[in-house]
C-alpha cells in the first residue's frame, strides 16, 4: 500500500494523478478461506482489518452484496460518542472512541473524525435527573462528560431556542467534548484499503444466499458467485441479520426497522457541535460541506426496504424548527432511509452462536456507527480465539435467554 | 438604474406594463412582471451570477429552470432571507433583493478562486489523503475547510411566515402540465374523475412556453389556453400552479409543495408562504418532461455557456437574448430548433458546431439559410473568457470520437448554447420504485415497469415528438381514469402536431480536448466542480460503483442533485470502465425532487402546536394562585405554589407539612384513566398485572404493577372494579397513551378472543385529591351524601355520590400515606369542585400542594414512581414488591422473572438512604460506591433515584437502587460528588408510618 500524505499528493499532482493505486483490489473469490465475513459495512471491514492486524489472520474474504459501505455505514448521521449509562456499554463505546482518536493515522486514511462535542439536551425535570445520573456514572467510569446549565448551552449553541417559553425549553444539557462526527464513507473505504493492503480479499457484488453447515458446524457460504468454504463465518449484516440467521436455522431477537435521515442544502457554518434531544428525536450536526445533517426516530413498522415515510420527516422537522427557529427557511435537499437492527434491550449482539464457527455481530440499531472500530476490534478477537473479548462477553446472544440484558433504552423511562 | 439592453423590443410572456425594480449585489436593475430573476439579469446583460463550491470559478446562468446548478442567490434580507435559491426559478417582484453567494470580498474578485489555481493539488477526495499530520491538527484543518464550504447563509431571525398543510384524496393526480400532462388531465377530467394537475411553473404549458411549436395548425399556446380553460371549468379538477411534486411514497402517496406567496413583494397577512399538499391518489400520471444535458467539454463552465433550450426559453418566453454572438454546440437536433428560434427572436447565431459528422436535413438547411456556419464532426476543445465566455476553439473529432485532430478554428462569441441531448425526468417514477430501461439511442433512462398505480406519458416516457407526447398524454389520462373506475364519455383524440424527421443524436460523454493529460477541466457537475478527470481518478482508485463515484467525487450531491450531471457522469464512468452504461445502474433517486423548506414540512406544527400542551380543568386557578408549573409529558402540572417571598424549599416544606398535619389538596386530573368493560375484563387484568384481580369485589380498589415481557416494570396504578364487567384503571401521567396502546396491542394481536373494550377517559374526569388528617372533615364540609365513616367507606374502596352538589366517584386510596380521597367529577365540573373544596377546607387549613410535595410525601412512605425508581431494568422483586407478584396465575413478564439473571440475589434493589449529615440533600442521579477511589474508574453499585428534604422527619431522605441492597441495611456507603464525598447509611425504603395506620384510619 502506497502511503497517503501531503507529499504523495504533491508527487502525484506532478503526474496529473495518473499513477494512484487502487484503494483495494477486486480479486476473484477463492474457493476457500480461513474466515469469511459477510457484510462489507464498517463493522465487517473493521473486523477484517483487525483480524489481519491483531491476529495475523489474512486468508479472509469480506463478501458484500452491493457496494462497500452501502448499508447503514453510508447512510447514518455519524454521531460518535461514548457517554453511555451502563458499565458494559461505556467500556465498549469508550474502547471504540479511543480507537477513533487514532484511526486516521492507523488506517492512513483521513476519516475526518471531528471531536466537536456532543450535547444532549434536557427539556424537563425528568430529563435533567436522567442526565445527572448518566453524567455521574459516565464520569465514574473515567469518561469525559459534564453538565451545562442553560447559559452555557446558549453560549455554545446561540441559535438554539433557549427561551423558557419554548415548547421544549432547554433546562440544561450534558456535553461530551470528545464526541463528534466522522465521515462515514471514509470509514468504510479506509478500513477496506487497510484490510486489502494486509491481503484480505474484498469482494463486492457478491451476495450470500445460504449458509452451509454440517450439523452444528459451519462449512461455508453459498453466494451469487458460488460456494466458498470456511471453517469460520462471521455475519455483520445489520438490518439483514435476521435473514442471515435464518439461513443458518437460527432466530435472532431482532426487529428490522427503517430509520431515516436527511440533509439540508449547504450553508455557511452555523452549528459547531452535535445537538441531540432524545425527548423529541432531534439529532443535528453540520457537515464539513455545510449541510445540516438530521436524524429521525425509527419508522414504527418493520421493513427491509431502505425507505421510510414522510410523516416521520414531518415530525422531526416540527421538533427541529421548534428548537432552531432560524432553520425554517432552509431546505431539505436529500432524505433517505436505512434498515436498522433493533434488539429488545437496544444493545448489540456480538459473539458466538449455537453453531460452531458461526459468529454474529448485529443489533446495533440506530447507534452502531460510533462503535465501528471497537466492534471490529473485539469481534476479530472473538473470531480469532473462538471466545469473546472481555469487552464483548456481556453481549452474548444467550443474554436473552438468561435475562442479563443491557438495557440502554432507559426503557420505559418516562416521567411519573 | 440601467436599461435592459438585451431585452427584445417585443414578444415574450412578460408584462411590459408592470416594470419591477430589483437589486442584485447592491446595484439596482429593472425587469418586468413575468420575468424570473435569471431572465431579468440576462435582459440586463448580466451573466456572472455566482461562484462554484470548490474552485470558486465564476459562474453564470446555465438553465432556465429547476435543474440550475450555478445561478444560486441569497434572496431577501432579515427574517425573510433565504439561501441557495435558483435565480432561474425566482419570480421577479418589485423590490426583490438578491446577492451572490460563496464569494469574498466580491463576486468579481473572489479570494477563494485561489483554489482554482491550486486545483491540481485538490483532486477528488484529496482530503482523504492528507490533513492527517500532526494527528491533533485535524480540528484546525477542519475549521478552515468549514469556513470555505457552504453556499448561502442561514437567516439570523425567526421566520415570520406561516406554512400550511393539506391532506387530499383524488382519483387521478397528473404531475406536470406540459403537452402530455395537459392531455392526460383533459382525458381524465372528461370522465368526471377527480383530477389534480400540478405543475411547478407559474403557468401551464411546460416546454411549449419556451418554443414555437404548433398544434392543430395554430400556435401551441392557443391549445394550452383552451385546455386550461376547459380544465378550469371542470368541477372536479383542481389545478395547482407553482406546485412541485417532490416525493412519491408508498401506496400512491405524493407530496407537493405549493409556493403560494413567494412571488409576492408583499405577501398577504392571511396567506401562508407555502402549502404542503399530501395527496393520496388512486392513479398517478407522470408527465414530468425532460431535462437537457450539457456537453462535457473543456472549460464548459464559463459564464455565457448555457443550455440551448434555456437560451431559447429566455428569448422566447422572456424576450431576453443571452448575447449578440452565439455559438451553438450540439450532438442532436433540438439545438437547431433552438438556434432558429433565437435567430427569429433577434439573437444572432454565428456558428453551429455539431458532433455528428455531416449535419443534413431540413433543420441544418434552415440554419444554413440564415447564414449560420455549420461545422460538422467537430467539437469545442477550449473556451476563453474570465467572467464571460469570449471565444471557442474548435477541432475535428477523430472518427471514434475519442480524440481531436486537424487545425484549430477560433470563433469569437459571447454565448455558447450547448445541447447534449435530453434526459427524461424519471425522478418521481424512480422514487415510486418503478424500474428503468436504458435507451441507447438517446443515451438516457426511460421508465420501464411501474411499481404502483402509475402511468407515464410524454417525453419523460421517451416520447420524442410533440405529437407523440399528446397521444401518450391522452392515452395515459384515459387509462388512469378507467383504472380509477371512470369511463370516458367520448374517446378523446389527440390533436395533430407536426412530426419532423429526426436524426438521432451522437452520444459522446466526454468531449475530447487537445490538451489531454493536463489539468484540463471538463465539468460534469458544475456546482460541486466535479470534472471528467475526477471521475477517471475515482475509477482508477477503485471507486467504481456509481454510488462510490458519486460519494468520492461528490458528483450529483449539490443542491441540483445532479439533474444535469448524473447521466453524463455515468456515461464518463462507463467509458472509463469500458462497461455498458446500463450495467452500472443509476444512483438511487430519493425525495425530494427539489429542495423543500423545513417550514413547509413543519406546517403549523411548531412551538405550542408542535406538541399539544395539556392543562386540567383547574389550570386557571393554579395560574391565578401563583403556581410554578412543571412539564410532565404533555401536561402542565403545578410543581409548587410559592407564597410571596417564599423559596421553593420553604413552599414545599409548608405544603408537605400541611398534608401531614392538616389537609392538602392536589390536582390529580392528569393521571391516565382507562375505562375497561366486557365479560373478559378481569381476565385481561389478570394477564396484564402481576397480581390477581378475580377476587376484587365491586367498589374495591387495588394497586397493580405491569411488566413488559422482559419482566421489567413499565407502569403502576390503582384499578377499581366498578361492576363485575367494568373497571376503572389509572396509569402514570406520562404513560397513559402508552398503556392503552399496550393493552390494545395484546388484545388485538394476541388475544382477539377476549371480549373486552377499552377507552381513555383521562380527560373525562377531573380529579382533586384531599390528603391529610382533616381530609374527611373537608369532604363532609363540602357537602356529600356519602357516608364517610371508616367502616362505611374503608380504605381501598370507591363510592359514587354527590360532592358539593356534583356527581362524583370518590376513591379512598392514598399516595401520601395520609387519609386520602381522590374525588373524581366530570371534567366540566373540575373548576367548581376545586373551588368548593378549597372553600370548604379553609377552616381546616387546606393547602394546595404540587408535584414536588407529592414526591416528598410519597418518598417518605417509600412509594415508587415509575420512571424514577424504575428505568426499564427493574423487576417488582427488585422493588421489594414480591407480595404483588402472583405465584399462581400467569401474566406478562412472569416467564422472564424466572430467568437466572432476574433471580440473582445481587440485583439492584430499592432501599432508603440516610446521609450522615441530615441537612445534606443528595443530587438525584448520583452514583453510589462502596469506597471512593482517588481516580476513576471506580465500580458503582447503584444510584440515587429520589432525594428530598423531608420536613416531616426534619432531615434528608433518599431512595436508591443498590446491588444487593436489602442485605446491606445499616451499611455505610459513599456518594462521590464533584469536590466531595457524601457518606450514607442504607435504610428501609419506608421512612414514615411503616404500618400504614395513618392512611387506614
Ligand atoms: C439513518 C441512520 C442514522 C444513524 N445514525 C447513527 C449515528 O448518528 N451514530 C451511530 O453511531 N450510528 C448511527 N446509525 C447506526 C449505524 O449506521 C449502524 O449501526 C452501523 O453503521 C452498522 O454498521 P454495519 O457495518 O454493521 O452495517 P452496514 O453498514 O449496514 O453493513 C451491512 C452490510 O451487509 C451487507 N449485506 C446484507 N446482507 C448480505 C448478504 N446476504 N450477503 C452479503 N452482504 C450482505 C449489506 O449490503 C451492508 O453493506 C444510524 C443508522 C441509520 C440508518
Amino acid at each position: 500500500m502506497k502511503s497517503y500524505s501531503i507529499f504523495s499528493l504533491l508527487r502525484n499532482a506532478l503526474s496529473y494523478h495518473q499513477n494512484w493505486q487502487a484503494a483495494w483490489r477486486s480479486p476473484e473469490p477463492k474457493p476457500a478461506y480461513d474466515v469469511i465475513i459477510v457484510g462489507g459495512g464498517g463493522h465487517g471491514l473493521a473486523t477484517a482489518y483487525y483480524l489481519a492486524k491483531e491476529h495475523g489472520i489474512t486468508n479472509v474474504a469480506v463478501l458484500e452484496k452491493g457496494w462497500l459501505g452501502g448499508g447503514n455505514t453510508g447512510r447514518n448521521t455519524t454521531i460518535v460518542r461514548s457517554n453511555y449509562l451502563w458499565d458494559e456499554s461505556a467500556r465498549l463505546y469508550e474502547h471504540s472512541l479511543k480507537l477513533w482518536e487514532g484511526l486516521s493515522q492507523d488506517l492512513n486514511f483521513n476519516v475526518m473524525f471531528s471531536q466537536r462535542g456532543v450535547l444532549n439536551l434536557a427539556h424537563n425535570l425528568h430529563d435533567l435527573r436522567e442526565l445527572q445520573r448518566r453524567v455521574s456514572a459516565i464520569r465514574l467510569n473515567g469518561i469525559d462528560s459534564e453538565i451545562l446549565n442553560v447559559e452555557q448551552v446558549k453560549e455554545m449553541v446561540p441559535i438554539l431556542n433557549c427561551s423558557p417559553d419554548s415548547r421544549y425549553p432547554v433546562l440544561g444539557a450534558s456535553l461530551q467534548r470528545r464526541g463528534g462526527v466522522a465521515r462515514h464513507d471514509a470509514v468504510a473505504w479506509g478500513f477496506a484499503r487497510a484490510a486489502d493492503a494486509r491481503g484480505i480479499d474484498i469482494i463486492q457484488n457478491c451476495e450470500v444466499t445460504g449458509i452451509r453447515r454440517d450439523g452444528d458446524r459451519v462449512l461455508g457460504v453459498e453466494t451469487t458467485r458460488g460456494f466458498m468454504a470456511a471453517p469460520k463465518v462471521a455475519c455483520v449484516t445489520a438490518g439483514h441479520s435476521s435473514v442471515l440467521a435464518a439461513m443458518a436455522g437460527l432466530r435472532l431477537p431482532i426487529e428490522s426497522h427503517p430509520l431515516q435521515a436527511l440533509v439540508s442544502e449547504p450553508i455557511k457554518p452555523i452549528l459547531h457541535t452535535v445537538v441531540m434531544s432524545a425527548a423529541v428525536h432531534v439529532y443535528v450536526s453540520q457537515s464539513d460541506k455545510g449541510e445540516l445533517v438530521l436524524g429521525a426516530g425509527i419508522d414504527a413498522y418493520t421493513s427491509y426496504a431502505q425507505r421510510g415515510s414522510l410523516s416521520v420527516i414531518e415530525e422531526i422537522m416540527a421538533s427541529t424548527v421548534t428548537l432552531f427557529p432560524i432553520f425554517s427557511r432552509l431546505k431539505m435537499m436529500r432524505s433517505w432511509g436505512g434498515i436498522v437492527d433493533v434488539c429488545p434491550d437496544a444493545s448489540p449482539i456480538i459473539g458466538k452462536t449455537p453453531i460452531r464457527g458461526l459468529y454474529f455481530n448485529c443489533g446495533w440499531g440506530t447507534g452502531g456507527f460510533k462503535a465501528t472500530p471497537g466492534s471490529g476490534h473485539v469481534f476479530a478477537h472473538t473470531i480469532a480465539r473462538d471466545e469473546p473479548h472481555p469487552l464483548n462477553a456481556p453481549y452474548a446472544l444467550d443474554r436473552f435467554a438468561n435475562g442479563s440484558l443491557i438495557d440502554e433504552h432507559g426503557a420505559a423511562a418516562v416521567a411519573h | 438604474m440601467s436599461t435592459q439592453p438585451f431585452r427584445l423590443p417585443r414578444g415574450g410572456r412578460i408584462d411590459r406594463a408592470r416594470p419591477h425594480r430589483f437589486i442584485f449585489n447592491g446595484r439596482a436593475y429593472s425587469g418586468y412582471a413575468g420575468d424570473t430573476l435569471a431572465a431579468a439579469l440576462l435582459a440586463n446583460g448580466i451573466h456572472l451570477v455566482g461562484r462554484s463550491f470548490k474552485y470558486h470559478r465564476p459562474r453564470g446562468i446555465v438553465t432556465a429552470g429547476v435543474e440550475e446548478p450555478n445561478a444560486l442567490v441569497q434572496l431577501g434580507v432579515g427574517a425573510r432571507s433565504e439561501p441557495n435559491l435558483r435565480a432561474t426559478q425566482c419570480e421577479l417582484y418589485d423590490g426583490l433583493i438578491a446577492t451572490s453567494q460563496n464569494c469574498w470580498p466580491s463576486l468579481r474578485f473572489d479570494l477563494g478562486a485561489i483554489n482554482d489555481r491550486l486545483a491540481r493539488f485538490l483532486p477528488a477526495g484529496f482530503y482523504y489523503k492528507t490533513f492527517m499530520w500532526p494527528p491533533s491538527a485535524w480540528m484546525q484543518y477542519e475549521h478552515a475547510i468549514r469556513r470555505m464550504a457552504g453556499l448561502g447563509t442561514a437567516p439570523e431571525e425567526r421566520d415570520s411566515d406561516r406554512y400550511d398543510k393539506r391532506l387530499v384524496h383524488c382519483d387521478v393526480l397528473v404531475v406536470g402540465a406540459g403537452p402530455a400532462g395537459l392531455a392526460a388531465a383533459l382525458a381524465a377530467g372528461r370522465t368526471g374523475a377527480r383530477v389534480i394537475l400540478a405543475d411547478e411553473q407559474v403557468e401551464f404549458g411546460g416546454s411549449l412556453l419556451s418554443g414555437s411549436a404548433e398544434i392543430d395548425g395554430r400556435p401551441a399556446l392557443d391549445w394550452v389556453a383552451r385546455a386550461t380553460a376547459e380544465l378550469d371549468w371542470m368541477a372536479e379538477a383542481k389545478l395547482l400552479r407553482r406546485a412541485t411534486v417532490f416525493g412519491y411514497y408508498d401506496h400512491n402517496y405524493l407530496a407537493i409543495v405549493e409556493r403560494v406567496a413567494d412571488h409576492l413583494a408583499n405577501p398577504g397577512e392571511r396567506e401562508p408562504r407555502q402549502r404542503l399538499w399530501k395527496v393520496r391518489a388512486r392513479q398517478v400520471v407522470l408527465a414530468t418532461g425532460a431535462i437537457e444535458r450539457p456537453l462535457i467539454f473543456r472549460d464548459n463552465d464559463r459564464p455565457g455557456i448555457m443550455l440551448a433550450g434555456a437560451a431559447r426559453a429566455y428569448a422566447h418566453r422572456y424576450a431576453a437574448v443571452p448575447g449578440r454572438r452565439t455559438v451553438v454546440f450540439t450532438n442532436n437536433d433540438s439545438a437547431y430548433a433552438a438556434a432558429l428560434d433565437l435567430i427569429e427572436a433577434g439573437g444572432p447565431v454565428t456558428t453551429l458546431i455539431d458532433i455528428r459528422a455531416e449535419p443534413q436535413g431540413e433543420l441544418a438547411d434552415a440554419v444554413r439559410a440564415h447564414g449560420v456556419e455549420v461545422i460538422g464532426g467537430s467539437a469545442i476543445v477550449a473556451t476563453s473568457g474570465r467572467h464571460r465566455v469570449k471565444g471557442v476553439e474548435v477541432m475535428r473529432l477523430t472518427p471514434d470520437g475519442t480524440g481531436v485532430a486537424g487545425p484549430v478554428k477560433y470563433r469569437d462569441c459571447d454565448v455558447v448554447c450547448m445541447s447534449g441531448g435530453w434526459t427524461p425526468a424519471v425522478h418521481l417514477f424512480s422514487q415510486s420504485r418503478g424500474t428503468l430501461a436504458y435507451d441507447s439511442t438517446h443515451g438516457c433512462f426511460v421508465p420501464s415497469r411501474a411499481a404502483q398505480a402509475t402511468h407515464v406519458a410524454g417525453i419523460c416516457n421517451g416520447a420524442w415528438t410533440l405529437a407523440e407526447c399528446l397521444r401518450q398524454g391522452f392515452t395515459a389520462g384515459t387509462a388512469a381514469a378507467r383504472a380509477a373506475g371512470f369511463v370516458e364519455v367520448a374517446a378523446a383524440a389527440a390533436p395533430p402536431a407536426p412530426e419532423p424527421t429526426a436524426t438521432p443524436p451522437r452520444i459522446l460523454w466526454a468531449v475530447p480536448s487537445d490538451r489531454a493529460g493536463t489539468t484540463s477541466k471538463h465539468f460534469v457537475d458544475f456546482q460541486n466542480d466535479v470534472t471528467v478527470a475526477d471521475i477517471q481518478l475515482a475509477a482508477r482508485e477503485g471507486y467504481r460503483s456509481v454510488e462510490h463515484v458519486k460519494r468520492y467525487t461528490t458528483s450529483g450531491m449539490g443542491t441540483d442533485q445532479g439533474k444535469l450531471g448524473n447521466i453524463p457522469a455515468l456515461g464518463v464512468l462507463s467509458d472509463v470502465l469500458a462497461a455498458d452504461l446500463p450495467s452500472l445502474g443509476t444512483t438511487t433517486f430519493r425525495p425530494p425532487y427539489t429542495p423543500v423548506s423545513f417550514g413547509a414540512l413543519t406546517g403549523r406544527d411548531i412551538d405550542a402546536l408542535a406538541d399539544p400542551i395539556r392543562v386540567t380543568p383547574m389550570h386557571d386557578w393554579h395560574v391565578a394562585n401563583g403556581a410554578i408549573f412543571e412539564d410532565v409529558g404533555q401536561w402542565k402540572r403545578p410543581h409548587f405554589y410559592p407564597r410571596a417571598g417564599e423559596t421553593m424549599r420553604a413552599a414545599v416544606d409548608r405544603e408537605v407539612t400541611a398534608a401531614r398535619t392538616a389537609v392538602g389538596i392536589l390536582d390529580a386530573s392528569t393521571l391516565g384513566k382507562i375505562d375497561i368493560q366486557g365479560p373478559d375484563a378481569v381476565t385481561l387484568l389478570n394477564r396484564i398485572y402481576t397480581n390477581g384481580w378475580t377476587t376484587l369485589e365491586a367498589a374495591r380498589c387495588r394497586y397493580g404493577l405491569m411488566l413488559k415481557d422482559d419482566g421489567m416494570v413499565i407502569d403502576d396504578g390503582v384499578t377499581t372494579r366498578l361492576a363485575p364487567d367494568h373497571f376503572h384503571m389509572t396509569t402514570t401521567t406520562g404513560n397513559a397513551a402508552r398503556v392503552l396502546g399496550w393493552l390494545e396491542e395484546w388484545v388485538q394481536t394476541e388475544w382477539p378472543d377476549l371480549r373486552v373494550y377499552m377507552a381513555s377517559v383521562t380527560e373525562q374526569w377531573a380529579v382533586a385529591t384531599l390528603s391529610g388528617p382533616r381530609a374527611r372533615d373537608v369532604l363532609a364540609a363540602a357537602g356529600t351524601d356519602l357516608d364517610l365513616a371508616p367502616t362505611a367507606f374503608p380504605s381501598q374502596s370507591m363510592r359514587q355520590g354527590a360532592v358539593a352538589g356534583m356527581p362524583a366517584r370518590v376513591f379512598r386510596v392514598s399516595f401520601t400515606g395520609e387519609l386520602s380521597y381522590e374525588v373524581n367529577v366530570p371534567a366540566r365540573c373540575g373548576g367548581a369542585l376545586w373551588e368548593a373544596l378549597i372553600a370548604a377546607g379553609a377552616p381546616f387549613g387546606i393547602t394546595p400542594y404540587g408535584t414536588e410535595a407529592m414526591h416528598v410525601l410519597r418518598a417518605e412512605k417509600g412509594f415508587i414512581i415509575v420512571g424514577q425508581e424504575t428505568d426499564g431494568t427493574v423487576t417488582p422483586l427488585d422493588l421489594g414488591l414480591d407480595r404483588l407478584v402472583s405465584k399462581t396465575k400467569d401474566f406478562i413478564g412472569k416467564r422472564a422473572l424466572l430467568r437466572p439473571d432476574t433471580q440473582r440475589s445481587d440485583r439492584k434493589q430499592l432501599v432508603g438512604l440516610l446521609t450522615e449529615d441530615p441537612n445534606e440533600v443528595l443530587p438525584e442521579g448520583a452514583q453510589i460506591v462502596v469506597e471512593r477511589r482517588p481516580e476513576p474508574p471506580m465500580p458503582m453499585i447503584g444510584h440515587v433515584t429520589s432525594s428530598y428534604f423531608s420536613p416531616t422527619l426534619g432531615r434528608s431522605i433518599a431512595l436508591a437502587l443498590i446491588v444487593g441492597g436489602r442485605a446491606r441495611h445499616g451499611e455505610t456507603l459513599c456518594v462521590p460528588l464533584l469536590g466531595k464525598t457524601v457518606k450514607v447509611e442504607v435504610a428501609e425504603s419506608c421512612f414514615y408510618d411503616r404500618d400504614g395506620a395513618r392512611a387506614n384510619g
